[in-house]
């Protein structure tokens, strides 16, 4: 097992071999994905009873949660990705952090504006300042900070140490941050789902809202291997492997 | 037993510039006395009303004034080579960081601190407020220096640097403001406020282990450029 996972490690520094990897993976779990959100948004939206408080306006949880759960568990993706580039100098892990901020801030995108949406009916405005909409917003300035960095610095090596740096720095902050913004001021109900309490929500509401964040994961990674994909065609335009199989494909 | 003393003259030299420039260490208290007299202006020049936002005023005048500041932290080092010196020198890059920080602190943070009672005057601070401004400035300041060092040591020699670092720094720094925006609330309102203060202690206690460590990576990476 151990010096399965090494070896699929040491593989996927590669790009020719994660290309090829992830050329095997990704169908997998487009599928898996596909099939997991079709069934929850149909049962959340459709058949689940609606809330006896909120009406059907809660039905928007089956899309805020996820992404929001999954912008912040994005972020510290991207932060592991520059450890590892920055410890043990894997480049394909600077590629996949780069891949990800992207994606993790449209992610938290999402939650804001489904959140504004739901906030609307419910609490009767679009916006107010509290603390888990507060830190969602803080989560896309960092976002942003990483993806400024990108922008800013030409050299891509210099770049991709520099965002991980600061990924890094911003991962040991955002609990903090998380805190003393909860302390500051709260409105937002309490967590729906923790992992060590039962749920309290209904399971009909509850076990669709599961399929649809396994969901949303399964399609992170497609969002991710695709956007990694392409860099590495991209930076590897000039190697053999990438030329051949791009005449293959142009012959088919 | 590595020497000290290239730290001491590191300390000495910087001083002696920044004595020599006194314009410049003006500059960030014109800016925190200028940024504190555009809120009456633009608000309500009604003392009731600028005592209610008045520890608002001042800590984010503080924070912007410290940011504006941080530029210049390492710039004019890399500018004429003595930072990759500095860097090449067998005493750890982040006991470096650390003076440079603490420089940054007494040009920025500690002029800021002292001049922030009269601003409260100004801005018509409530009595009780005063003692918790002055504190909170004593223990947020320096983190904002040492998270700001983080952000120098990434941006130095960018050319677009200086629009880049608030951009990565302001994040960070909300956790100070809320804790010391909200001392100053409780000296107000006469309630405890140690507890906040404690806060900023125990952030400042964490950034003093582990922000010199994030910029010291961050200037060999922006060196190596």
């Amino acid at each position: 097992m151990w010096s399965a996972l090494k070896r699929l490690y040491h593989q996927l520094g590669s790009p020719k071999w994660f290309y090829e990897i992830t050329t095997r993976w990704s169908p997998w779990f487009l599928w898996i994905g596909t099939a997991l959100m079709l069934v929850g948004v149909v049962w959340g939206l459709a058949f689940a009873p609606a809330d006896y408080l909120q009406g059907n306006s809660f039905r928007i949880i089956y899309i805020h949660v996820p992404a929001a759960l999954l912008s912040q568990s994005a972020y510290i993706m991207m932060a592991v990705a520059g450890l590892v580039g920055l410890v043990w100098k894997m480049k394909m892990s600077f590629v996949v952090g780069k891949t990800i901020a992207p994606i993790g801030a449209s992610l938290a995108v999402i939650a804001l504006v489904t959140g504004a949406i739901w906030g609307k009916p419910t609490w009767g405005t679009w916006w107010v300042w509290d603390a888990r909409l507060t830190s969602m917003l803080i989560l896309l300035f960092l976002y942003m900070g990483v993806m400024a960095i990108y922008n800013a610095i030409e050299s891509e090596e210099m770049a991709n140490k520099a965002a991980a740096v600061l990924a890094l720095v911003g991962s040991i902050n955002i609990p903090i941050i998380k805190y003393s913004v909860e302390w500051w001021n709260t409105l937002h109900q309490p967590a729906t789902i923790t992992l060590t309490k039962k749920p309290t929500m209904a399971p009909e509401m509850f076990i669709p809202l599961v399929l649809t964040i396994i969901g949303f994961y399964c399609w992170f990674v497609v969002w991710v291997f695709a956007r990694t994909r392409n860099e590495i065609l991209w930076r590897e335009r000039r190697t053999k492997w990438v030329k051949s199989l791009l005449s293959m494909g142009a012959n088919r | 037993m590595l020497s000290t003393s290239p730290l001491m003259a590191l300390f000495k030299r910087d001083l002696l510039i920044a004595f020599r420039n006194r314009g410049e260490l003006l500059n960030p208290l014109m800016f925190f006395l200028m940024v504190a007299s555009l809120f009456p202006l633009a608000v309500t020049p009604d003392p009731k009303f600028l005592g209610l936002i008045a520890p608002g005023i001042i800590w984010v005048g503080a924070l912007l004034a410290t940011l504006l500041s941080l530029d210049l932290m390492f710039k004019s080092d890399y500018e004429d080579g003595s930072l990759e010196q500095i860097i090449l020198q067998p005493q750890p890059t982040l006991l470096f960081v650390l003076v440079k920080t603490l420089l940054h602190w007494l040009m920025a943070g500690l002029p800021l601190t002292l001049m922030a009672p009269l601003l409260g005057v100004m801005l018509a601070l409530p009595e009780g407020g005063y003692l918790p401004l002055v504190l909170s400035l004593l223990l947020g300041t320096p983190t904002l220096s040492l998270l700001g060092a983080i952000g120098a040591g990434l941006t130095v020699g960018l050319k677009k640097g200086g629009m880049l670092m608030p951009l990565l720094i302001l994040p960070l720094y909300i956790p100070v403001l809320i804790f010391a925006a909200s001392s100053v609330q409780a000296g107000i309102d006469g309630n405890a406020y140690t507890g906040h203060l404690a806060f900023l202690g125990a952030y400042l206690a964490l950034m003093l282990v582990l922000a010199p460590v994030a910029s010291s990576a961050a200037l060999k990476i922006s060196i190596a450029r």
